[in-house]
């Protein structure tokens, strides 16, 4: 199968052949970042711009550490440090970016459909590392890796997301991905952080943290906003977790070899309670380790696709 | 388009493998420091019976890897090329290794010189051999072999299959016209 997409903007729009072949090329990656020489000179000479308007560790390190492995030329803009403080647009940003010849760009913006903004504006493969709470379809594919490779495959496991859905992109776009792939998936919270009418997505709703993990193959313990304290979505942080926060207790009413995902960065004690966090059912750090396997897999079949 | 003719059958192979096996431990004195890298796809199953084979003669173990050389091909970004990788398994240091190179068709030598490169990143062999069952010629870079099963000079536009039974389900060199 060739690679024939131009940009990876959400999973939404890809296809279950697509995905397969960015999870199995993402294993020869996984490869290259064991070695000594961490590098491989399949994009040499190629730029990528990594172009990030909202903070990131993760996400940022992991998209310029997958181009240096790969020998491309990285470089990094913030929004802080540019013209967007000046005023100038977007896409007058993107059309000069557009005018030094990069081969990719890489963008996370707050607004949703700035990708596909740029997408349609330059001739550059745009990928998508996350644009407001619409999706982030990197986190989706470096997630259903990291089951993918822990549970021999993802077709008919139950998937369960806890936390703030309607505000998160990284459910979103687990939710398109998980659902192509035959998984069964389960978002629980408070109701206030539910969307009306998600199950029309394909999803089971629950309100209960412990009806939602029952039987979960996979938990999947999501971010609060902390700075979301103020909208009164939740009365405070310490009622939260009271309910929802993942701890020793109520993670027996999962399977015995659950999995524990979290996006990250963490707050110990809020969603997820430290033993947890650190403990035997947790791959956090697997998915971080994944997530640069994953990038270079994106970064590797869009360079050299047909625009 | 001619029909595709049988230039060596599975003895033939067997026969020129065990030769090669010999011709290794010959020229290397043994098995001290000795690894192969078999290259995808052709080359891993060789270097396995060639593994076989000196377990049988020398009665030693020698380590053996697998290499894919996908990303370090010259041709890979040209207009749309996006082979599969598959995994490359070197689960062991090369430094100071004799490293035997296995490859099933040595052609244009461009596949050798991207192993090269590789076995280069993952350390400083001591030397590197190349052992490959056909030799078609058509050089394009100064690369030849230490070790050859059959020297098979061949046109062009002919198509050189080496059928495994390991991928194949048979064992058996194939010259095909490829229909120029």
């Amino acid at each position: 199968m060739k690679w024939e997409r131009k940009d990876i903007l959400g999973m939404k729009d890809l296809s279950v052949e697509e995905i397969h072949m960015i999870l199995d090329t993402a294993e020869s990656f996984l490869e290259v970042s064991a070695r000594d020489i961490k590098k491989v000179p399949t994009l040499r000479g190629k730029t990528i711009i990594n172009f990030f308007i909202e903070a990131s560790t993760r996400t940022r390190t992991s998209f310029e550490i997958a181009g240096k492995r790969l020998s491309a030329d990285t470089i990094n803009i913030s929004a802080s440090a540019s013209s967007l403080v000046k005023g100038e647009t977007l896409a007058d940003t993107a059309r000069n970016l557009e005018a030094m010849n990069p081969d990719v760009i890489v963008i996370r913006h707050s607004c949703a459909g700035a990708p596909h903004m740029l997408a349609g504006l330059v001739r550059q493969s745009i990928i998508n590392a996350g644009d407001g709470a619409h999706e982030h379809p990197s986190q989706a594919l470096l997630d259903m890796m990291t089951i993918r490779n822990r549970k021999g495959g993802l077709s008919g496991l139950n998937v369960t997301i806890v936390g703030d859905i309607a505000h998160s992109r990284v459910a979103r776009s687990n939710i398109y991905g998980l659902n192509k792939m035959g998984v069964c998936v389960t978002v629980a919270g408070p109701a206030t952080m539910i969307p009306r009418d998600i199950q029309q997505l394909g999803v089971k709703v629950c309100f209960s943290l412990e009806e939602a993990i029952l039987d979960a193959d996979v938990i999947m313990m999501l971010r609060i906003q902390t700075e979301r304290e103020q909208q009164n979505i939740f009365p405070s942080l310490r009622e939260y977790s009271t309910f929802y926060c993942l701890n020793r207790e109520n993670i027996k009413k999962a399977k015995k070899d659950v999995l524990v995902m979290h996006p990250g960065p963490v707050n110990r004690g809020v969603e997820i309670s430290p033993e947890i966090a650190d403990g035997v059912h947790s791959v956090i750090l697997e998915q971080v380790t994944n997530g640069v396997a994953v990038r270079m897999a994106l970064l590797y079949l869009l360079t050299g696709a047909s625009s | 388009m001619t029909p595709k003719k049988v230039v060596m059958d599975a003895a033939e192979i067997d026969r020129s493998l065990t030769r090669i096996a010999y011709e290794i431990l010959e020229k290397n004195k043994g098995v001290e420091d000795l690894v192969l890298v078999g290259i995808r796809t052709g080359g891993v199953f060789l270097a396995e019976r060639l593994r076989r084979k000196i377990l049988d003669i020398e009665g030693a173990e020698v380590p053996c890897g697998i290499l894919d050389i996908t990303l370090y091909r010259d041709d890979l970004l040209l207009a749309n090329k996006k082979p599969k990788i598959k995994k490359t398994a070197i689960p062991f240091s090369l430094d100071k290794k004799k490293v035997i190179l296995v490859d099933d068709v040595l052609f244009t030598g461009r596949t050798i010189r991207a192993a090269m490169d590789a076995l280069i990143d993952f350390g400083r062999p001591r030397s590197i051999q190349l052992a490959v069952l056909i030799d078609r010629g058509h050089r394009e870079l100064p690369i030849r072999a230490d070790f050859v099963g059959e020297n098979l000079p061949s046109l062009l536009w002919e198509d050189i299959s080496v059928n495994l039974i390991e991928k194949n389900g048979c064992d058996e060199v194939v010259i095909e016209d490829s229909g120029h």
